[in-house]
């Protein structure tokens, strides 16, 4: 997304700066965190032994970090073809309700191992299904991606309150629900799975999706790097023109693209509904398409980096609870004012380091100039 | 619908209208400027908290309308540094300061009033109330006018009126000045206006300045004049709305104000209708008329009511040397 600039090298450009801007991002989270008049240090140790001491602790960071696999690769990919997909939030609400009307309807007649492909194909085309209507007014009206995806969010959260309200809700039941699924639909748990060959472990929403997030993060990068769909993805994201030349049709790309990074964000339903919640229900989407984006900046739109920027923020996401646990004056919150200084200085300030970083390496080489010429 | 409830349902619409129409003039400036701006939502949010805070510690509305400006224009400036300087993605900027203000509001808020995000109730004091307009008494009388007087055109804080007033001004601003006109060219060719000696960076600095002005005066509305406090996340996606109504009025001000006016209606008899049955149709589902926004303004942008095109340069940062 950024212009080359040779003046560094490779691995520090990869590697250096998203680390200075990810490290920034947290300076300034230590100094919220010192204004509340907590230690920052303390608030870290708290927050890591919450996350990842415990084995309740590492299931809760696991199953948040699933979530945020799937929408921090459906930023990712948008991103390889130049296109901003905020829309994950909407695309993630819309992929669990057809999880869950997949559910409600054959929960009865079959077990979950039957269900499972289903459940997954039913959230993927859900999801592509709500990317599809902004995507196609991108590529073939000119309407502006983000505008479009920003409404769609608004009109899934419409549109499920309207259905968990008025049609989906249990009969005589007040609170917008569904009913719950049978027992034999449901994900089993990944302590059920482990108490199976005998290892005990606390009770988490961990469950089988997160399998699921790891084939995503392998078939993204098979598809983006490995496959002609993928090579002219990447062509459109680096220049349109050059990809008309280069015979590529960037508007099929951009229609085909933006409806696999909504069916990527579509997965959070399974995880959310066949996983965790065994039922629909309002907002079990909150927050999980913005912070996808968070992930996606930070780790560079590769898998890789998705997959380690999502445990972060699975370990920041439990640990910041059980640090409103331990610090009462903090609250859960952080979390979403870390993601926030996340975005600003790996997204929006990503060159505020460059300067400096440059400098230092003009002087370092300066003073060997051997270096330079090996 | 008898007609004093139609009145009274105008003006719930303007009410509801007020914050939308300060952030559709605020959004109108930045991006006729070239700056895209979705942080409107985290400006005014974080406006809202400052401005109630302040409120509920001193009791001053006027200091408490101060300090929300401030925020907002700190705000303003964080993103035109990101976008202007830095020349940084300014949708990712503007994700990041509505997460940020979203965040912020809500970790100092409880640390400060430990009311879980909120703030104090403020009393009449440290608010702003409801002006009555000379002469409501003298025309009480009058059949038709005296109503329509007490009732659509005296009774709103100041703010709503500040609103209105802000309309004409970013009209005139925009299309009668030297300074808009410069606006204007840097938001579809920054290249001429920088060969015509003019500094791009400083022109879009004042829009994005003009926009945590406004922005800032409508998060106080929120918070101390429509409500009498802080909660979290209260401005509840009227940030967007306010986008749309921008892009619905075609990035000018009077077809802006018309679309945040037909918002504002819509929200007001989405309140009316609440469980309300009507002959021949049944209840009319809420969720249908607050989702209309949105649903008219993809309608527009895909060209199917008319056309809206955004100011050409917008979003793209100004790089000198190309």
């Amino acid at each position: 997304m950024s212009g080359a600039r040779p003046d560094l090298p490779r691995w520090a450009d990869i590697g250096l700066i998203p680390l200075v801007n990810v490290l920034l991002a947290f300076i300034v989270a230590g100094l919220v965190v010192a204004v509340i008049g907590e230690s920052p240090l303390e608030a870290v140790q708290v927050m890591l032994s919450g996350a990842l001491g415990s084995g309740e602790g590492l299931g809760y960071t696991l199953y948040y970090a699933t979530n945020f696999i799937f929408t921090g690769l459906a930023v990712a990919i948008a991103f390889h073809a130049g296109l901003f997909n905020i829309g994950g939030e909407g695309q993630a609400y819309i992929g669990g309700l057809g999880v869950g009307l997949l559910l409600l309807g054959l929960d009865h007649s079959l077990s979950w191992p039957v269900l499972l492909p289903l459940a997954v194909i039913a959230a993927l085309l859900f999801g592509a299904a709500w990317a599809f209507i902004p995507a196609w007014l991108q590529a073939y009206r000119g309407s502006h991606i983000v505008i479009t995806t920003i409404m769609f969010n608004f009109l899934a959260s419409s549109l499920m309150v309207y259905l968990l309200v008025n049609v989906l809700n249990e009969h005589g039941a007040t609170s917008p629900e569904s009913r719950n699924i049978a027992e034999t639909a449901q994900l089993p748990f990944i302590t059920d799975i482990l108490g199976g060959f005998g290892i005990k472990m606390a009770h988490t929403p961990l469950n089988l999706s997160i399998l699921i997030a790891v084939l995503a993060c392998i078939f993204v990068w098979i598809y983006v790097w490995h496959t002609p769909w993928g090579y002219e993805l990447r062509t459109v994201g680096q220049s349109e023109r050059a990809a008309v030349y280069a015979g590529v049709k960037p508007r099929r790309v951009i229609l085909v693209t933006l409806c696999i990074s909504g069916a990527l964000a579509g997965l959070v339903g399974v995880n959310e509904i066949m996983g965790v919640q065994h039922r629909l229900l309002l907002n079990f989407n909150a927050g999980y398409g913005f912070t996808g984006i968070a992930v996606a900046l930070m780790g560079r739109n590769h898998p890789l980096g998705v997959v380690l920027a999502a445990i972060l923020f699975g370990i920041l996401t439990q640990g910041g609870a059980e640090l409103s646990l331990e610090m009462p004056n903090i609250d859960r919150n952080m979390v979403t004012v870390i993601q926030g200084l996340v975005i600003l200085f790996s997204g929006a300030l990503a060159h505020l380091s460059r300067p400096w970083l440059e400098a230092l390496f003009a002087l370092l080489s300066r003073r060997r100039p051997s270096l330079k010429e090996a | 619908m008898e007609p004093e409830l139609l009145l009274r349902t105008f003006a719930a619409a303007l009410r509801l209208s007020t914050p939308l129409i300060l952030c559709a003039m605020a959004g109108l400036l930045s991006e006729r400027s070239g700056i895209v701006d979705i942080g409107l939502e985290g400006k005014m949010l974080a406006a809202a908290f400052a401005a109630a805070a302040v409120a509920a510690v001193t009791g001053s509305a006027w200091l408490a309308l101060l300090c929300g400006i401030v925020i907002a224009t700190l705000m303003a400036l964080l993103h035109g540094y990101a976008c202007i300087t830095q020349r940084g993605n300014q949708v990712v900027s503007g994700v990041a300061i509505n997460l940020l203000a979203s965040g912020l509001t809500v970790v100092l808020g409880s640390y400060w009033f430990q009311q879980g995000g909120q703030t104090p109730m403020l009393t009449d004091l440290g608010r702003f109330r409801p002006l009555e307009l000379p002469g409501v008494a003298l025309l009480n009388g009058v059949p038709v006018l005296g109503a329509v007087y007490r009732d659509l055109i005296s009774g709103y804080s100041l703010i709503v009126y500040v609103a209105l007033l802000a309309v004409p001004a970013t009209h005139w601003l925009v299309n009668k000045t030297r300074f808009g006109l410069r606006l204007r060219a840097v938001g579809e060719y920054p290249q001429a206006v920088d060969t015509a000696g003019v500094s791009v960076p400083w022109l879009r600095y004042r829009a994005v300045l003009l926009c945590g002005l406004l922005t800032g005066i409508a998060g106080t509305y929120v918070s101390i004049a429509q409500n009498a406090g802080f909660s979290r996340d209260m401005t509840a996606g009227q940030g967007f709305i306010a986008l749309a109504a921008m892009i619905f009025g075609k990035w000018r001000p009077y077809p802006a104000l018309g679309a945040c006016l037909l918002f504002g209606l819509l929200d007001a008899v989405s309140i009316r209708l609440q469980g309300v049955r009507i002959a021949g149709i049944g209840e009319v589902p809420v969720q249908l008329i607050q989702a209309l926004p949105y649903a008219l303004t993809v309608l527009l942008l895909a060209g199917f009511i008319g056309k809206a095109v955004a100011p050409k340069a917008s979003g793209i940062p100004y790089v000198k040397e190309r």
